[in-house]
């Protein structure tokens, strides 16, 4: 499936990005860049602000201090597209599922049906297709939840905490999605607080605690030597104040 | 008993009889209605959504605005109606007053503000719910208005229903701007109201169960297309 052009509005970078709500800054001063190619995972505990991050770079939240900008060659195609950790679907059919996001953008039809196809296959909804989308299990919701966002083929695919309420099967043929729709060169940033899963899937880590990046390392180096002392205690399984 | 017993006898005469005036009156109850209801569904489900979803400075206003219309008395309406169709009012010159057109207008402002406010909760309520994923998918307010009437279809299937309920059993303003004459402007509830004011009360009540059959079968029809998308999947 032809994906964006690799690069062509990546890197997205934060500089300096806060958040503020309910009278107490949430994220403080978030500065990184994500680079084409890799796939991004953030961890860290819960309230750590790695949704806030993911929505933050799809645009859902304005940042309330500094700004969330695409510094690549061409920047006018930086777009993404977010799958929420609770994703709604709509009372509509799988293949209508993903026709959605098309129409809203105006993809001419013939375009959108093979651009659907597409996506089915490399998500293996293909035979769920014709079936009303919020009749399957969870894990092929999710799956379905995937492919709306990937069907839109953005630069940057945002998933927030994907498998979190996933059996390892479901999780599995999940995971096998994700690296399916990355073969297309879209940039993946996922959350996760699953470690293991974290280990499978990440090129690069970003350790966000208390609304704080901490770290971005290479994963390789993030698990043989996080540098900082409350990554090494996340990564040792104690609990983090 | 016996009132009830005649009444019951009556209804079911009137029904196997079924004589042309009857079902003149019924088709007619019908047709007004439904226009009506079409009416303001055209005008309802879109400013319900639109007030559901969108945010401005003095919504809660319009949102009270709107709940206190939903009881508007029927006769307060048909007066209003009266004096804009007849002759010396507004629109006089198109004739409209005692005409099944007039009794449409009063039966779609009386619903309306009904639809307006069940919609509104309806969708607000829906919206918390898809809000978020609507605008990650590149929805705005408007591409979300019919996004979320579609999605809650049954729930506004059942708004409908309310409204057409309000819209036939309303007796005062249609009584007023129809003038309740036979074949022309009579519908079931005027011809209620004339037979009980003629002391004919069986033939007054057998015309009430008839409407409240009539109401019975299009919410059992309603139910029976929901179950059926139900069991379909949608």
């Amino acid at each position: 499936m032809p994906g964006p052009e690799p690069g062509g509005a990546l890197p997205l970078v934060f500089e300096n990005v806060c958040f503020d709500a309910g009278g107490a800054r949430r994220l403080h001063d978030v500065s990184c860049r994500l680079e084409a190619g890799s796939l991004s995972v953030l961890v860290g505990p819960n309230g750590g602000g790695k949704s806030l991050f993911l929505r933050l770079a799809a645009g859902l939240l304005p940042a309330s201090a500094g700004r969330v900008r695409w510094l690549g060659p061409s920047p006018a195609a930086g777009s993404s597209a977010i799958v929420l950790q609770r994703p709604v679907l709509l009372r509509r059919s799988v293949r209508a599922n993903l026709a959605y996001p098309l129409r809203l953008a105006g993809v001419p039809r013939e375009e959108a049906a093979g651009r659907i196809t597409r996506v089915l296959a490399a998500t293996r909804l293909s035979e769920l297709a014709e079936r009303p989308a919020r009749r399957l299990s969870v894990g092929e919701q999710q799956r379905v939840a995937l492919a709306q966002a990937g069907v839109r083929q953005p630069a940057v695919l945002l998933l927030d905490e994907p498998a979190a309420a996933l059996d390892p099967g479901a999780t599995g043929a999940l995971e096998a999605a994700v690296r399916a729709l990355r073969a297309d060169d879209v940039k993946v940033v996922m959350s996760t607080h699953d470690l293991g899963q974290a280990r499978r899937m990440a090129d690069e880590v970003l350790f966000l605690h208390r609304g704080r990046l901490l770290e971005q390392t290479p994963a390789e180096a993030f698990f043989q030597e996080p540098k900082s002392p409350e990554a090494r205690k996340f990564l040792a399984g104690e609990i983090l104040g | 008993m016996s009132g009830l017993g005649d009444a019951f006898h009556t209804a079911f005469r009137l029904l196997l009889s079924w004589d042309p005036e009857l079902a003149e009156i019924v088709w007619l109850s019908v047709e007004v209605s439904a226009a009506a209801l079409a009416l303001a569904a055209v005008f309802g489900l879109p400013l319900g959504a639109l007030l559901g979803i969108a945010r401005f400075p003095g919504r809660r206003f319009v949102v009270a605005a709107t709940n206190a219309l939903f009881g508007l008395p029927a006769v307060v309406v048909g007066l209003v109606v009266y004096m804009l169709l007849s002759r010396s009012g507004p629109l006089g010159s198109l004739a409209l007053l005692f005409t099944p057109t007039a009794m449409v207008i009063a039966q779609t402002l009386l619903i309306t503000p009904l639809i307006v406010a069940l919609t509104r909760q309806v969708i607000e309520d829906l919206h918390t719910e898809y809000g978020e994923q609507l605008r990650a998918h590149g929805a705005g307010t408007f591409r979300a208005v019919p996004t979320l009437l579609v999605e809650g279809r049954f729930a506004l299937a059942t708004v409908l229903l309310a409204g057409f309920g309000r819209a036939i059993s309303a007796v005062g303003a249609v009584i007023i701007v129809g003038g309740n004459i036979a074949h022309v402007t009579r519908v079931m509830p005027t011809a209620i109201a004339l037979e009980t004011s003629r002391g004919e009360l069986a033939l007054a009540l057998g015309l009430g169960i008839l409407l409240l059959g009539i109401s019975w079968a299009v919410a059992a029809a309603a139910e029976l297309a929901r179950e059926v998308a139900r069991r379909a999947g949608a």
